[in-house]
């Protein structure tokens, strides 16, 4: 099956139809940043955008350890108050996301966070639902899917997990 | 050097425990400076935490006071959300008899996860580090003239900074070199970052003679020794560890070593100056060096509580 990432992000767009101004967009490291840059222009909204790299709120911490990394959390606005578009490529067991919120929160208290994905691939482990879906597939267990942002062109590729190293 | 066995890496190559920044390969460095990226915006959140060490205990043995570098180790691990429990262990311990092995044994049994040790005599911390079971990690806090490995990487990444790069650097060490653990910690770490012009700085009676084989140019005359130097590191002078005559007196110290504004023209127009704290205004720094535009000393504790943070989260579980 392929599955054209540009095309759903504009998909994306679409169904997200306008913000409000009092909506920040903040996406999850890595892919869901660029996901979220997009979306960001595409739904003109309000500056300044975050970021969220979650690894310091990980519950596999203690299996994988800590591992040297470029990308770091960014929130350069006040989210008191805000109402937040949480935003990422893929959701599929749902870890990632408790991460983001409990990271999120440690920032202030949002008046609502909604959430975003390209895509929902299913085989969720913790009780989370999009708010917005690009497009919905089902992929067995072993199989990973990866966004990569080639020059600005977003694309997604099915790859086989390595099976010793669960990294979603 | 590859072959010497080196007690702070795991087999694998991983960072067990950080004892010296010698023989700590540079992709280890570079990874910690990475690492603490990650943990410098922590400061800054209304909620300053982050829950990687939940649950764990860090034990601070402190066998030599030293408040303020207890207290960053302190801040680091709580803001990594460890339990923290402080041991200020001044001589009534050793008086009662008990050896420096017996004190780790008995907190090990209290389940510890982590030691952070300050000692007066060289190599504790090595002790201690080959005693404790696997699973349990030991930093080097500090350890007689020997190593300060944290407060060594906390000043490569203030360098990292401001500088970008090691590969064009200048970056002379002024000072008391012969007492301090600072200044042997910031030679092998920015030899390893391949910084390629090193130089000490100091009187002849302040100027260990092994130095030069660590790969550094000595000077003797400061004015000389800071021409063209892109970060001119301060040391403290320490008196409390003179034993001896090792210097006529502070105020002519002050004349030589002392860094003022006139001495630092001789570095370049954007040198950076760093000082490991606390500073003797006025007998190693000028006050208006400390609080001038080229220093850097007050960032250099912000970041330390960040590197801090990156050190005890690579060792944690290794």
């Amino acid at each position: 099956m392929q599955l054209d990432a540009e095309h759903l992000v504009t998909e994306l767009a679409t169904r997200i139809g306008t913000l409000s101004d009092d909506t920040a967009v903040v996406g999850i490291h890595s892919g869901g940043v660029w996901v979220a840059q997009r979306l960001h222009q595409m739904l003109k909204a309000v500056p300044p955008m975050g970021t969220l790299a979650v690894t310091l709120h990980r519950d596999d911490f203690s299996r994988i350890g800590l591992h040297p990394q470029k990308k770091a959390t960014d929130m350069p606005m006040n989210i008191d108050g805000r109402h937040i578009l949480l935003v990422d490529d893929v959701l599929h067991t749902g870890r990632t996301l408790r991460a983001a919120l409990n990271e999120l929160f440690d920032f202030g208290r949002p008046a609502s966070v909604k959430l975003a994905v390209l895509v929902d691939r299913g085989l969720r482990e913790l009780p989370f639902a999009a708010d917005y879906i690009g497009a919905t597939m089902t992929l067995d267990a072993s199989q990973e899917l990866v966004l990569t942002n080639d020059n600005h062109h977003l694309r997604f590729d099915v790859r086989t997990r390595q099976l010793h190293k669960k990294t979603n | 050097m590859a072959l010497t066995f080196n007690p702070q890496l795991r087999s694998d190559g991983k960072l067990k425990h950080l004892l010296s920044t010698e023989g700590l390969p540079k992709h280890l460095i570079e990874g910690l400076l990475e690492t603490a990226d990650q943990f410098v915006s922590v400061g800054d959140r209304e909620v300053k935490k982050v829950p990687i060490l939940r649950g764990k205990s860090v034990f601070n043995l402190f066998f030599e006071n030293s408040t303020r570098t207890r207290t960053t180790f302190e801040i680091a691990a709580k803001r990594l959300s460890a339990d923290v429990i402080n041991l200020n262990i001044n001589a009534s311990s050793t008086t009662k008899g008990e050896s420096l092995l017996d004190t780790v044994d008995n907190l090990a049994a209290m389940n510890a996860d982590m030691f952070v040790v300050r000692h007066a005599e060289s190599g504790a911390a090595h002790l201690i580090a080959q005693h404790v079971k696997p699973g349990v990690a030991v930093i080097n806090a500090g350890d007689g003239r020997h190593a300060h490995p944290t407060q060594g990487l906390l000043d490569m990444y203030t360098i990292r900074h401001y500088k970008t790069a090691f590969h064009n650097l200048t970056v002379a060490i002024v000072g008391d070199v012969l007492h301090s653990r600072v200044a042997r910690s910031d030679i092998h770490a920015l030899t390893t970052l391949g910084c390629p012009d090193v130089r000490v700085i100091g009187p002849k009676t302040l100027i260990p003679t092994e130095v030069a084989r660590m790969g550094v140019s000595v000077f003797h005359d400061m004015a000389r020794g800071l021409e063209g130097c892109d970060v001119v590191i301060m040391l403290r002078l320490q008196n409390e560890r003179m034993n001896g005559a090792l210097l006529p007196s502070a105020h002519e110290f002050f004349k030589s070593y002392g860094l003022t504004t006139e001495k630092l023209a001789r570095a370049k127009p954007d040198a950076i100056v760093m000082h490991p704290g606390p500073m003797n205004r006025g007998v190693e720094i000028d006050s208006l060096v400390a609080d001038g535009r080229q220093s850097v000393i007050l960032p250099q504790v912000t970041f330390g509580i960040a590197v801090r943070m990156a050190v005890m989260a690579t060792v944690v579980g290794a």
